[in-house]
Protein backbone atom coordinates (compact mmCIF):
# COMPACT_ATOMS: atom_id res chain seq x y z
CA UNK A 1 0.00 0.00 0.00
CA UNK A 2 1.22 3.38 -0.92
CA UNK A 3 1.88 6.35 1.38
CA UNK A 4 -0.98 8.30 0.03
CA UNK A 5 -3.32 5.12 0.55
CA UNK A 6 -2.42 4.32 3.97
CA UNK A 7 -3.18 8.22 4.57
CA UNK A 8 -6.14 8.18 2.90
CA UNK A 9 -7.47 5.34 4.74
CA UNK A 10 -6.75 6.79 8.19
CA UNK A 11 -8.12 9.97 6.81
CA UNK A 12 -11.52 7.90 6.18
CA UNK A 13 -10.49 5.88 9.95
CA UNK A 14 -10.77 9.28 11.28
CA UNK A 15 -14.20 10.83 9.98
CA UNK A 16 -15.80 7.94 10.89
CA UNK A 17 -14.57 7.90 14.41
CA UNK A 18 -14.97 12.09 15.05
CA UNK A 19 -18.13 13.78 13.52
CA UNK A 20 -20.45 10.97 12.03
CA UNK A 21 -18.70 10.94 8.43
CA UNK A 22 -20.58 14.71 8.16
CA UNK A 23 -17.89 16.43 4.60
CA UNK A 24 -18.20 19.68 4.18
CA UNK A 25 -16.19 21.84 0.90
CA UNK A 26 -14.16 24.23 1.42
CA UNK A 27 -12.47 26.95 -0.52
CA UNK A 28 -8.96 27.70 0.31
CA UNK A 29 -8.47 30.53 -1.90
CA UNK A 30 -8.10 31.55 -4.75
CA UNK A 31 -7.25 35.04 -2.61
CA UNK A 32 -6.83 34.04 1.10
CA UNK A 33 -4.24 35.40 3.02
CA UNK A 34 -3.30 32.02 4.06
CA UNK A 35 -2.36 31.09 1.04
CA UNK A 36 0.12 33.92 0.08
CA UNK A 37 -0.72 34.05 -3.40
CA UNK A 38 -3.40 33.67 -5.85
CA UNK A 39 -4.53 29.88 -5.98
CA UNK A 40 -7.31 27.67 -5.10
CA UNK A 41 -7.70 24.59 -3.46
CA UNK A 42 -10.98 22.68 -2.76
CA UNK A 43 -10.55 21.32 0.01
CA UNK A 44 -13.03 17.80 1.56
CA UNK A 45 -13.16 18.46 4.96
CA UNK A 46 -14.21 15.99 7.51
CA UNK A 47 -14.32 18.65 10.89
CA UNK A 48 -10.56 19.61 11.12
CA UNK A 49 -9.60 16.64 8.89
CA UNK A 50 -8.83 16.78 5.14
CA UNK A 51 -9.62 14.08 3.26
CA UNK A 52 -9.23 15.03 -0.70
CA UNK A 53 -7.98 18.30 -2.29
CA UNK A 54 -8.71 19.97 -5.41
CA UNK A 55 -6.30 22.16 -7.12
CA UNK A 56 -6.49 25.26 -8.93
CA UNK A 57 -4.06 27.16 -10.66
CA UNK A 58 -2.94 29.44 -13.59
CA UNK A 59 -4.57 32.58 -12.33
CA UNK A 60 -1.78 34.76 -12.82
CA UNK A 61 -0.61 33.27 -15.85
CA UNK A 62 1.23 35.57 -17.81
CA UNK A 63 2.20 34.14 -21.18
CA UNK A 64 6.28 34.12 -20.21
CA UNK A 65 7.14 32.00 -22.67
CA UNK A 66 4.71 32.96 -25.35
CA UNK A 67 6.09 36.66 -24.59
CA UNK A 68 9.97 35.76 -25.01
CA UNK A 69 9.46 34.22 -28.16
CA UNK A 70 9.43 38.13 -29.41
CA UNK A 71 11.64 40.05 -27.61
CA UNK A 72 15.46 40.21 -27.82
CA UNK A 73 17.64 38.53 -25.29
CA UNK A 74 18.28 41.01 -23.26
CA UNK A 75 14.52 42.32 -22.79
CA UNK A 76 13.73 38.79 -21.58
CA UNK A 77 15.52 39.57 -18.35
CA UNK A 78 12.70 41.94 -16.66
CA UNK A 79 10.26 38.95 -17.64
CA UNK A 80 12.46 36.49 -15.11
CA UNK A 81 11.87 39.14 -12.37
CA UNK A 82 8.26 38.27 -12.03
CA UNK A 83 8.71 34.24 -11.90
CA UNK A 84 10.24 34.22 -8.16
CA UNK A 85 9.45 37.38 -7.12
CA UNK A 86 11.26 37.02 -3.76
CA UNK A 87 14.66 36.26 -4.95
CA UNK A 88 14.80 38.32 -8.46
CA UNK A 89 18.22 38.24 -8.61
CA UNK A 90 18.49 34.61 -8.96
CA UNK A 91 16.79 34.50 -12.12
CA UNK A 92 18.01 37.64 -13.73
CA UNK A 93 21.64 35.95 -13.43
CA UNK A 94 20.30 32.46 -13.85
CA UNK A 95 19.37 34.40 -17.73
CA UNK A 96 21.97 35.95 -18.18
CA UNK A 97 24.20 32.70 -17.43
CA UNK A 98 21.89 30.50 -19.99
CA UNK A 99 22.33 33.08 -22.52
CA UNK A 100 26.21 33.43 -21.85
CA UNK A 101 26.38 29.47 -21.85
CA UNK A 102 24.99 29.64 -25.74
CA UNK A 103 26.90 32.22 -26.82
CA UNK A 104 30.11 30.68 -25.22
CA UNK A 105 31.16 34.16 -23.60
CA UNK A 106 33.81 34.35 -21.29
CA UNK A 107 33.37 35.62 -17.61
CA UNK A 108 35.76 37.34 -15.83
CA UNK A 109 36.37 36.17 -12.16
CA UNK A 110 34.92 38.76 -10.34
CA UNK A 111 32.01 39.07 -12.63
CA UNK A 112 31.59 35.60 -11.06
CA UNK A 113 32.04 36.42 -7.48
CA UNK A 114 29.63 39.53 -7.52
CA UNK A 115 26.96 37.31 -8.82
CA UNK A 116 27.37 34.95 -5.85
CA UNK A 117 27.17 37.72 -3.37
CA UNK A 118 23.85 38.96 -5.41
CA UNK A 119 22.38 35.34 -5.70
CA UNK A 120 23.19 34.75 -1.82
CA UNK A 121 21.73 37.89 -0.52
CA UNK A 122 18.54 36.84 -2.68
CA UNK A 123 18.52 33.13 -1.08
CA UNK A 124 18.44 35.06 2.33
CA UNK A 125 16.17 37.54 1.63
CA UNK A 126 13.80 34.21 0.19
CA UNK A 127 14.21 31.97 2.90
CA UNK A 128 13.88 34.59 5.27
CA UNK A 129 10.46 35.75 3.86
CA UNK A 130 9.42 32.07 4.00
CA UNK A 131 10.51 31.09 6.98
CA UNK A 132 9.04 33.82 9.19
CA UNK A 133 5.60 33.03 7.32
CA UNK A 134 5.63 29.93 8.50
CA UNK A 135 6.12 31.62 12.19
CA UNK A 136 3.42 33.89 11.25
CA UNK A 137 1.14 30.62 10.01
CA UNK A 138 1.53 29.33 13.40
CA UNK A 139 0.89 32.29 15.25
CA UNK A 140 4.40 33.85 15.58
CA UNK A 141 4.20 37.47 14.48
CA UNK A 142 7.34 38.89 16.20
CA UNK A 143 9.74 36.97 14.13
CA UNK A 144 8.46 38.20 11.19
CA UNK A 145 8.74 41.64 11.75
CA UNK A 146 12.26 41.88 12.81
CA UNK A 147 12.90 40.06 9.87
CA UNK A 148 11.37 42.25 7.42
CA UNK A 149 13.40 44.91 8.72
CA UNK A 150 16.61 42.67 7.63
CA UNK A 151 14.98 42.02 3.88
CA UNK A 152 14.51 45.64 3.70
CA UNK A 153 18.58 46.40 4.25
CA UNK A 154 19.42 43.59 2.09
CA UNK A 155 16.50 45.51 -0.62
CA UNK A 156 19.08 48.41 -0.27
CA UNK A 157 22.03 46.71 -1.34
CA UNK A 158 19.84 45.80 -4.55
CA UNK A 159 19.21 49.04 -4.95
CA UNK A 160 22.84 50.45 -4.99
CA UNK A 161 23.85 47.89 -7.71
CA UNK A 162 20.50 48.66 -9.74
CA UNK A 163 18.36 50.99 -8.48
CA UNK A 164 15.42 49.01 -7.51
CA UNK A 165 14.28 46.59 -4.58
CA UNK A 166 11.88 43.85 -5.65
CA UNK A 167 11.99 42.87 -9.50
CA UNK A 168 15.96 44.09 -9.31
CA UNK A 169 16.67 43.34 -13.35
CA UNK A 170 20.09 43.19 -11.89
CA UNK A 171 22.76 43.23 -14.28
CA UNK A 172 23.09 42.20 -17.82
CA UNK A 173 23.87 39.60 -20.22
CA UNK A 174 28.13 39.39 -19.78
CA UNK A 175 27.97 41.03 -15.92
CA UNK A 176 26.70 44.37 -14.51
CA UNK A 177 26.26 47.23 -15.68
CA UNK A 178 28.11 49.06 -12.66
CA UNK A 179 30.53 47.85 -10.28
CA UNK A 180 29.96 47.52 -6.43
CA UNK A 181 30.39 50.99 -5.16
CA UNK A 182 31.35 51.88 -2.25
CA UNK A 183 28.02 52.33 -0.39
CA UNK A 184 27.12 49.03 -1.30
CA UNK A 185 30.66 47.22 0.50
CA UNK A 186 30.12 49.34 3.17
CA UNK A 187 25.99 48.52 3.44
CA UNK A 188 27.01 44.65 2.93
CA UNK A 189 29.70 44.77 5.63
CA UNK A 190 27.17 46.32 8.03
CA UNK A 191 24.93 43.99 6.96
CA UNK A 192 27.22 41.26 7.41
CA UNK A 193 28.13 42.35 10.98
CA UNK A 194 24.48 42.93 12.08
CA UNK A 195 22.43 40.51 10.76
CA UNK A 196 23.74 37.32 12.53
CA UNK A 197 23.29 38.50 16.25
CA UNK A 198 19.66 39.40 14.76
CA UNK A 199 18.97 36.41 12.87
CA UNK A 200 19.94 34.32 15.95
CA UNK A 201 17.75 36.44 17.87
CA UNK A 202 14.85 34.41 15.25
CA UNK A 203 16.55 31.51 15.84
CA UNK A 204 16.33 31.54 19.26
CA UNK A 205 12.21 32.62 19.34
CA UNK A 206 11.28 29.33 17.00
CA UNK A 207 14.10 27.11 16.55
CA UNK A 208 14.12 25.02 19.43
CA UNK A 209 10.49 26.73 20.69
CA UNK A 210 8.58 23.76 22.70
CA UNK A 211 4.88 25.20 21.07
CA UNK A 212 6.65 25.22 17.16
CA UNK A 213 8.02 22.59 17.00
CA UNK A 214 5.01 20.53 18.51
CA UNK A 215 2.95 22.41 15.47
CA UNK A 216 5.47 21.77 12.59
CA UNK A 217 7.08 18.23 13.35
CA UNK A 218 5.47 15.78 11.75
CA UNK A 219 3.40 18.63 9.54
CA UNK A 220 2.99 17.77 6.11
CA UNK A 221 5.39 14.77 5.77
CA UNK A 222 6.88 13.31 2.51
CA UNK A 223 9.53 10.55 1.95
CA UNK A 224 12.71 11.15 0.09
CA UNK A 225 11.65 8.67 -2.54
CA UNK A 226 7.48 10.39 -3.41
CA UNK A 227 9.94 13.72 -3.39
CA UNK A 228 12.33 12.47 -5.98
CA UNK A 229 9.24 11.11 -7.94
CA UNK A 230 7.80 14.31 -8.26
CA UNK A 231 11.31 16.09 -9.13
CA UNK A 232 11.47 17.93 -6.35
CA UNK A 233 14.24 19.96 -5.94
CA UNK A 234 15.80 22.49 -3.58
CA UNK A 235 15.53 23.23 0.73
CA UNK A 236 11.95 20.81 0.36
CA UNK A 237 14.12 17.71 -1.67
CA UNK A 238 17.06 18.34 1.40
CA UNK A 239 14.45 18.27 4.13
CA UNK A 240 13.58 14.71 2.97
CA UNK A 241 17.72 13.66 3.29
CA UNK A 242 18.12 14.10 -0.50
CA UNK A 243 21.64 16.17 -0.74
CA UNK A 244 20.78 17.35 -4.46
CA UNK A 245 22.06 20.76 -4.83
CA UNK A 246 23.16 22.60 -8.12
CA UNK A 247 25.58 24.57 -6.82
CA UNK A 248 27.34 21.57 -6.32
CA UNK A 249 26.36 19.07 -8.33
CA UNK A 250 26.42 21.61 -11.54
CA UNK A 251 28.97 24.12 -10.23
CA UNK A 252 28.57 27.90 -12.28
CA UNK A 253 29.72 30.92 -11.46
CA UNK A 254 32.76 29.88 -9.32
CA UNK A 255 30.66 28.18 -7.25
CA UNK A 256 33.26 25.78 -7.03
CA UNK A 257 35.68 28.03 -4.62
CA UNK A 258 33.61 28.10 -2.01
CA UNK A 259 33.55 26.39 1.23
CA UNK A 260 30.09 25.40 2.49
CA UNK A 261 27.96 22.65 3.43
CA UNK A 262 24.57 21.81 2.01
CA UNK A 263 22.37 20.87 4.89
CA UNK A 264 19.64 18.39 4.73
CA UNK A 265 16.61 16.78 6.85
CA UNK A 266 15.62 13.62 7.57
CA UNK A 267 11.77 13.52 7.61
CA UNK A 268 10.47 16.17 5.13
CA UNK A 269 8.14 17.17 7.24
CA UNK A 270 7.45 21.25 7.94
CA UNK A 271 10.20 21.43 10.64
CA UNK A 272 12.83 20.16 8.36
CA UNK A 273 12.20 22.12 6.13
CA UNK A 274 12.07 25.24 8.15
CA UNK A 275 15.56 24.10 9.86
CA UNK A 276 17.02 23.58 6.49
CA UNK A 277 16.28 27.19 4.99
CA UNK A 278 17.70 28.18 8.53
CA UNK A 279 21.01 26.70 7.44
CA UNK A 280 21.14 27.46 4.08
CA UNK A 281 21.22 31.04 5.46
CA UNK A 282 23.83 30.63 7.07
CA UNK A 283 25.37 28.76 4.68
CA UNK A 284 24.67 31.82 2.41
CA UNK A 285 26.46 34.02 4.67
CA UNK A 286 29.94 32.37 5.06
CA UNK A 287 29.33 32.08 1.24
CA UNK A 288 29.64 35.80 0.59
CA UNK A 289 32.02 37.01 3.55
CA UNK A 290 34.20 34.67 1.40
CA UNK A 291 33.20 36.44 -1.31
CA UNK A 292 33.48 39.53 -0.40
CA UNK A 293 36.64 38.43 1.51
CA UNK A 294 38.78 37.07 -2.16
CA UNK A 295 36.96 39.07 -4.50
CA UNK A 296 39.09 38.99 -7.58
CA UNK A 297 40.92 41.98 -9.52
CA UNK A 298 39.11 43.13 -12.58
CA UNK A 299 36.75 44.06 -15.15
CA UNK A 300 33.14 43.64 -13.81
CA UNK A 301 31.81 43.06 -17.12
CA UNK A 302 32.94 40.49 -20.41
CA UNK A 303 34.62 41.30 -23.49
CA UNK A 304 31.56 40.84 -25.61
CA UNK A 305 31.05 44.21 -27.46
CA UNK A 306 28.21 42.18 -29.40
CA UNK A 307 26.09 41.79 -26.45
CA UNK A 308 27.47 44.45 -24.12
CA UNK A 309 26.15 47.73 -23.74
CA UNK A 310 29.09 50.42 -24.48
CA UNK A 311 29.51 52.76 -22.23
CA UNK A 312 27.05 55.65 -23.12
CA UNK A 313 29.91 58.39 -23.35
CA UNK A 314 31.55 56.29 -25.86
CA UNK A 315 28.88 56.00 -27.69
CA UNK A 316 28.65 59.64 -28.32
CA UNK A 317 32.07 59.91 -29.29
CA UNK A 318 33.20 56.83 -30.72
CA UNK A 319 32.01 55.51 -34.25
CA UNK A 320 32.59 51.36 -32.95
CA UNK A 321 30.63 51.98 -29.48
CA UNK A 322 27.92 53.57 -31.79
CA UNK A 323 27.69 51.01 -34.28
CA UNK A 324 27.75 48.26 -31.24
CA UNK A 325 25.55 50.56 -29.72
CA UNK A 326 23.08 50.52 -32.49
CA UNK A 327 23.19 46.70 -32.90
CA UNK A 328 22.11 45.80 -29.71
CA UNK A 329 19.79 47.97 -29.41
CA UNK A 330 17.72 47.37 -32.72
CA UNK A 331 18.24 43.64 -31.81
CA UNK A 332 20.79 42.92 -34.97
CA UNK A 333 23.53 41.38 -33.14
CA UNK A 334 24.30 37.19 -34.35
CA UNK A 335 23.90 34.90 -31.87
CA UNK A 336 24.62 30.86 -32.50
CA UNK A 337 21.98 28.28 -33.47
CA UNK A 338 21.76 26.05 -30.81
CA UNK A 339 19.76 24.46 -27.71
CA UNK A 340 20.98 24.68 -24.28
CA UNK A 341 19.74 23.51 -20.71
CA UNK A 342 20.90 25.32 -17.66
CA UNK A 343 19.84 25.96 -14.09
CA UNK A 344 21.00 27.77 -11.07
CA UNK A 345 20.19 26.75 -7.44
CA UNK A 346 16.91 29.27 -6.71
CA UNK A 347 15.32 29.92 -3.89
CA UNK A 348 13.13 27.10 -4.23
CA UNK A 349 15.27 24.22 -5.65
CA UNK A 350 16.42 24.13 -9.93
CA UNK A 351 15.46 26.79 -11.78
CA UNK A 352 16.04 25.60 -15.34
CA UNK A 353 16.04 27.48 -18.52
CA UNK A 354 15.14 25.41 -21.91
CA UNK A 355 16.27 27.76 -24.66
CA UNK A 356 16.69 26.97 -28.04
CA UNK A 357 17.66 29.76 -30.94
CA UNK A 358 17.28 29.99 -34.68
CA UNK A 359 19.79 32.27 -35.03
CA UNK A 360 16.95 35.13 -34.74
CA UNK A 361 17.06 38.04 -32.45
CA UNK A 362 14.62 35.76 -30.40
CA UNK A 363 14.69 32.61 -28.67
CA UNK A 364 12.86 30.22 -30.40
CA UNK A 365 11.73 28.93 -27.73
CA UNK A 366 12.56 28.92 -23.98
CA UNK A 367 10.80 27.45 -21.63
CA UNK A 368 10.77 27.98 -17.87
CA UNK A 369 11.80 25.10 -15.34
CA UNK A 370 9.46 26.61 -12.15
CA UNK A 371 10.40 24.53 -9.43
CA UNK A 372 7.05 25.70 -7.34
CA UNK A 373 5.16 24.13 -10.34
CA UNK A 374 6.81 21.12 -10.26
CA UNK A 375 6.56 20.48 -6.60
CA UNK A 376 3.21 22.00 -5.65
CA UNK A 377 1.29 19.20 -7.48
CA UNK A 378 2.76 16.97 -4.83
CA UNK A 379 0.00 19.21 -2.28
CA UNK A 380 -2.56 17.02 -1.58
CA UNK A 381 0.00 14.28 -1.08
CA UNK A 382 1.12 15.66 1.86
CA UNK A 383 -1.73 17.28 3.44
CA UNK A 384 -4.70 14.36 2.97
CA UNK A 385 -5.35 13.01 6.28
CA UNK A 386 -3.79 15.30 7.78
CA UNK A 387 -5.60 18.68 9.45
CA UNK A 388 -6.50 22.35 8.44
CA UNK A 389 -3.67 24.03 10.20
CA UNK A 390 -1.39 21.71 9.24
CA UNK A 391 -2.27 22.25 5.53
CA UNK A 392 -1.93 25.94 5.63
CA UNK A 393 1.85 25.33 7.11
CA UNK A 394 2.40 22.97 4.39
CA UNK A 395 1.79 25.34 1.78
CA UNK A 396 4.08 27.91 3.58
CA UNK A 397 7.08 26.04 4.05
CA UNK A 398 6.61 24.46 0.91
CA UNK A 399 7.30 28.36 -0.18
CA UNK A 400 4.39 28.13 -2.93
CA UNK A 401 5.62 31.24 -5.07
CA UNK A 402 2.34 32.40 -7.07
CA UNK A 403 4.86 34.04 -9.40
CA UNK A 404 6.86 30.92 -10.53
CA UNK A 405 3.82 28.36 -10.52
CA UNK A 406 1.90 30.31 -13.10
CA UNK A 407 4.75 31.81 -15.33
CA UNK B 1 35.29 5.88 -13.82
CA UNK B 2 32.09 6.42 -13.69
CA UNK B 3 29.89 5.28 -16.26
CA UNK B 4 29.30 7.63 -19.30
CA UNK B 5 25.81 8.46 -20.87
CA UNK B 6 26.82 6.41 -24.32
CA UNK B 7 27.64 3.25 -22.01
CA UNK B 8 23.75 3.56 -20.52
CA UNK B 9 22.06 4.14 -24.04
CA UNK B 10 24.69 1.07 -25.66
CA UNK B 11 23.08 -1.29 -22.67
CA UNK B 12 19.85 -0.45 -23.54
CA UNK B 13 20.17 0.35 -27.56
CA UNK B 14 19.54 -3.89 -28.51
CA UNK B 15 16.22 -3.47 -27.18
CA UNK B 16 15.38 -0.05 -29.04
CA UNK B 17 16.20 0.46 -32.52
CA UNK B 18 15.03 3.47 -33.06
CA UNK B 19 17.60 5.46 -30.44
CA UNK B 20 19.98 8.03 -32.23
CA UNK B 21 22.53 9.14 -29.64
CA UNK B 22 24.32 12.25 -30.51
CA UNK B 23 26.67 15.31 -28.42
CA UNK B 24 25.70 18.95 -28.75
CA UNK B 25 28.41 21.70 -29.02
CA UNK B 26 27.53 22.27 -25.00
CA UNK B 27 28.70 18.56 -24.00
CA UNK B 28 24.60 17.87 -23.92
CA UNK B 29 23.75 14.12 -25.03
CA UNK B 30 20.27 14.23 -27.28
CA UNK B 31 18.83 11.38 -28.45
CA UNK B 32 15.97 11.59 -30.24
CA UNK B 33 13.78 8.18 -30.39
CA UNK B 34 10.34 7.27 -31.83
CA UNK B 35 7.23 8.01 -29.68
CA UNK B 36 6.60 4.00 -29.76
CA UNK B 37 9.80 3.02 -27.63
CA UNK B 38 9.82 6.20 -25.61
CA UNK B 39 8.15 4.69 -22.55
CA UNK B 40 10.19 1.78 -22.70
CA UNK B 41 13.44 3.65 -23.16
CA UNK B 42 12.48 6.18 -20.37
CA UNK B 43 11.58 3.42 -17.87
CA UNK B 44 14.59 1.09 -18.55
CA UNK B 45 16.93 4.70 -18.16
CA UNK B 46 15.21 5.18 -15.04
CA UNK B 47 15.90 1.64 -13.77
CA UNK B 48 19.61 2.45 -14.24
CA UNK B 49 19.68 5.29 -12.33
CA UNK B 50 18.18 8.01 -14.24
CA UNK B 51 15.70 8.53 -11.64
CA UNK B 52 14.97 12.13 -11.66
CA UNK B 53 12.90 13.90 -14.53
CA UNK B 54 14.29 17.10 -14.21
CA UNK B 55 12.17 18.67 -17.19
CA UNK B 56 9.22 17.50 -19.97
CA UNK B 57 8.28 20.43 -22.32
CA UNK B 58 7.08 20.70 -26.01
CA UNK B 59 7.82 22.81 -28.88
CA UNK B 60 6.42 23.54 -32.18
CA UNK B 61 8.61 23.75 -35.66
CA UNK B 62 6.22 24.45 -38.23
CA UNK B 63 8.20 23.54 -41.11
CA UNK B 64 9.85 20.62 -40.61
CA UNK B 65 6.88 18.56 -42.60
CA UNK B 66 5.52 15.62 -41.20
CA UNK B 67 7.53 16.33 -37.42
CA UNK B 68 6.41 19.64 -36.97
CA UNK B 69 6.07 18.74 -32.57
CA UNK B 70 8.62 17.93 -30.31
CA UNK B 71 8.31 16.61 -26.67
CA UNK B 72 11.53 17.43 -25.12
CA UNK B 73 12.31 15.46 -21.65
CA UNK B 74 15.29 16.39 -19.48
CA UNK B 75 16.66 13.14 -17.61
CA UNK B 76 19.25 13.58 -14.45
CA UNK B 77 21.43 10.57 -12.91
CA UNK B 78 21.96 11.89 -9.44
CA UNK B 79 24.96 8.90 -9.03
CA UNK B 80 27.11 9.72 -11.82
CA UNK B 81 25.39 13.23 -11.92
CA UNK B 82 24.32 13.26 -16.02
CA UNK B 83 22.10 14.49 -17.71
CA UNK B 84 20.54 13.53 -20.98
CA UNK B 85 17.80 15.23 -22.87
CA UNK B 86 15.47 12.68 -24.66
CA UNK B 87 13.46 14.04 -27.54
CA UNK B 88 10.16 12.41 -29.72
CA UNK B 89 9.06 13.78 -32.77
CA UNK B 90 5.39 14.30 -33.58
CA UNK B 91 3.29 14.63 -36.51
CA UNK B 92 0.93 16.99 -36.93
CA UNK B 93 -1.87 14.08 -37.46
CA UNK B 94 -0.82 12.15 -34.71
CA UNK B 95 0.20 14.17 -31.40
CA UNK B 96 -0.13 11.38 -29.28
CA UNK B 97 2.38 10.15 -26.99
CA UNK B 98 2.50 7.61 -23.82
CA UNK B 99 2.36 9.90 -20.55
CA UNK B 100 5.43 8.82 -18.12
CA UNK B 101 3.11 9.86 -15.09
CA UNK B 102 3.25 6.28 -13.95
CA UNK B 103 6.92 6.62 -13.82
CA UNK B 104 7.35 9.81 -12.51
CA UNK B 105 4.78 11.50 -10.76
CA UNK B 106 5.94 15.28 -11.06
CA UNK B 107 5.57 14.50 -14.59
CA UNK B 108 1.69 14.85 -14.38
CA UNK B 109 1.30 18.70 -14.26
CA UNK B 110 4.28 19.11 -16.99
CA UNK B 111 2.37 17.27 -19.21
CA UNK B 112 -0.62 19.05 -18.38
CA UNK B 113 1.43 21.74 -19.28
CA UNK B 114 2.76 20.71 -22.79
CA UNK B 115 -1.13 19.94 -23.46
CA UNK B 116 -2.51 23.13 -23.03
CA UNK B 117 0.33 25.00 -25.09
CA UNK B 118 1.06 22.62 -27.92
CA UNK B 119 -2.14 19.83 -27.80
CA UNK B 120 -0.17 17.26 -27.34
CA UNK B 121 -1.80 14.41 -26.19
CA UNK B 122 -0.84 12.19 -23.69
CA UNK B 123 -2.20 8.85 -23.86
CA UNK B 124 -3.05 7.47 -20.46
CA UNK B 125 -2.19 10.24 -18.67
CA UNK B 126 -4.94 10.47 -15.81
CA UNK B 127 -6.37 14.13 -16.56
CA UNK B 128 -5.01 15.48 -19.35
CA UNK B 129 -7.12 18.61 -19.02
CA UNK B 130 -5.42 22.20 -19.31
CA UNK B 131 -3.58 23.80 -16.26
CA UNK B 132 -2.75 27.73 -16.53
CA UNK B 133 -4.97 28.34 -19.44
CA UNK B 134 -9.15 28.71 -18.99
CA UNK B 135 -10.86 25.75 -19.94
CA UNK B 136 -12.84 26.78 -22.53
CA UNK B 137 -10.30 27.86 -24.59
CA UNK B 138 -10.16 26.28 -27.85
CA UNK B 139 -6.70 26.41 -29.08
CA UNK B 140 -3.32 25.84 -28.08
CA UNK B 141 -1.43 29.18 -27.78
CA UNK B 142 2.34 28.74 -27.66
CA UNK B 143 2.30 27.01 -31.40
CA UNK B 144 3.82 29.08 -33.95
CA UNK B 145 0.54 30.11 -36.04
CA UNK B 146 -0.59 32.43 -33.34
CA UNK B 147 1.68 35.49 -33.35
CA UNK B 148 1.77 37.66 -30.04
CA UNK B 149 1.10 40.82 -31.73
CA UNK B 150 -2.21 41.36 -33.70
CA UNK B 151 -2.09 40.24 -36.54
CA UNK B 152 -3.90 42.85 -38.41
CA UNK B 153 -0.97 45.23 -37.69
CA UNK B 154 1.00 46.53 -40.66
CA UNK B 155 3.23 48.92 -38.70
CA UNK B 156 5.22 46.55 -37.36
CA UNK B 157 7.60 44.08 -39.16
CA UNK B 158 8.83 41.31 -37.89
CA UNK B 159 11.96 42.44 -39.05
CA UNK B 160 12.66 44.98 -36.72
CA UNK B 161 10.69 43.80 -33.49
CA UNK B 162 10.73 40.15 -33.92
CA UNK B 163 8.43 37.30 -34.06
Amino acid sequence: MSEVDIRKQAAVLASTETIDGEIATLNLGPTHPATHGIFQNILQVDGERILSTEQTVGYIHRAFEKLSERRPYNQITPITDRLNYCSSPINNIGWHMTVEKLIGADIPKRVDYMRVIMMELARIADHLVCNSVIGVDTGALTGFTYMFQEREKIYDIYEEICGARLTTNVGRIGGFDRDFNKALITKLRDFLKEFPAKFDEFCSLLERNRIFMDRTIGAGPISAERAMQYSFAGPNLRATGVDYDVRVMSPYSSYEDFDFIVPVGTEGDTYDRFMVRQQEIRESLKIIEQALENMPEGNYHADIPDFYLPPKEEVYSSMEALIYHFKIVMGETPIPKGEVYFSVEGGNGELGYYLVSDGGRTPYRLHFRRPCFIYYQAYPEMITGSLLSDAILTMSSMNVIAGELDA
Amino acid sequence: MSKTVEAYIEEISKDFSSIELSVDNYGMHNAFITKDEIYGVIEKLKEAGFNFLTDLTGSHYPENEGQEFQVVYHLHHFYNNLRIRLKVNLSKDDLAVPSVTDLFAGANWMERETFDFYGIQFSSHPNLSRILNVDDMDYHPMRKEFALEDETREDKEDKYFGR
